[in-house]
């Protein structure tokens, strides 16, 4: 199986929404052991100026390895998941993400470079809050996401 | 709490901590995130794919370090900017039932630049886990008050 070199440059929509719960916040903060009250209590993220609980620094990954998932998964691409790390990763915040957000991530694919019988990916996905009409129209950027995956090549 | 950008310099130290890792963080990890790649819970697996056996995942380590600039920072909304690059696998023993870790990450920070006009500064993190750096170029962008 080989990288399809045709996915450069080709671009996913945005899909389902994720709604960002305060609960989900806490699990997420607990299993990065971050231990900031601004995630767990609603009034001392409030006291910060923020409207709820705030997101750690990488919980975007969530939505974005959801929006990677479109491409792994498309039979097109040619990607197996076994066979995927994780090369690096970015996280630009435009605002922070804070329970209640409704976000949806749309994904392009900036880069495709092979490497001895593997490939290197890049993938962006951009991040945005829907306003309460769920119109696609009204939406507000909160990340910018980039990740490289090498995908290895047999013997590799 | 807040911090002065004009009381920072370009090398000062912002603190280091040490991370224990289990195989339960990474089961807990994989849930939260919804990255169910069984390299990070089946020992089988990560072998038969070449591993030296189960290792975390990239953005655990990832994670869990940027802790050390949140707390600093006194705000996590204040990381506007963080990035890594994965450099090496943080094998993770199984110590189930026993108090062990599996593994240790050692985090430290230091300033790595300061741009006043946009009033931020870089943090750079050194991550290191049995005696390897784990994430190279690993660089928190905070935006101060």
């Amino acid at each position: 199986m080989t990288i399809n070199p045709d996915l450069q440059g080709r671009s996913y929509p945005a899909a389902e929404v994720y709604d960002v719960g305060r609960e989900k916040i806490r699990e997420f903060a607990r299993a990065v052991k971050a231990t900031h009250p601004a995630h767990f209590d609603v009034a001392a993220a409030k006291a910060l100026g923020h409207l709820d609980l705030v997101a750690p620094p990488t919980f975007a990954i969530i939505v974005a390895q959801r929006a990677d998932a479109q491409l792994i998964e498309d039979p097109e691409s040619g990607i197996d998941f076994s066979r995927v790390v994780h090369a690096d990763q970015r996280f630009t915040h435009h605002r922070p993400i804070i329970a209640g957000d409704r976000l949806v991530a749309e994904l392009h694919v900036d880069g495709v470079r092979a490497m001895g019988g593997g490939a290197m990916i890049t993938t962006r996905s951009e991040i945005f809050a829907l306003g309460n009409s769920d119109s696609a129209d009204v939406r507000e950027p909160v990340a910018t996401t980039t990740s490289s995956i090498l995908v290895r090549g047999e013997g590799q | 709490m807040s911090i002065n950008i004009a009381g920072l310099t370009v090398g000062q130290d912002i603190g280091s901590r040490s991370i224990a890792v289990t195989r339960t963080d990474l089961v807990k990890y994989a849930g939260a995130s919804g990255d169910f790649n069984p390299i990070h819970w089946n020992e089988a697996f990560a072998t038969g794919v070449g591993l030296p056996g189960v290792i975390a995942h990239g953005m655990f380590t990832m994670g869990a370090a940027v802790q050390l600039v949140t707390d600093w920072a006194g705000d996590p909304a204040a990381v506007v900017d963080f990035q890594t690059r994965f450099t090496k696998p943080v094998p993770v023993a199984d110590t189930t039932g026993t108090p062990e870790a599996g593994a240790v990450i050692e985090v430290s920070g230091a300033i790595g630049a300061l741009d006043a006009d946009a009033g931020t500064a870089r943090v750079d993190l050194t991550v290191v886990s049995a005696g390897q750096k784990v994430l190279v170029k690993a660089q928190a962008v905070v935006r101060l008050a």
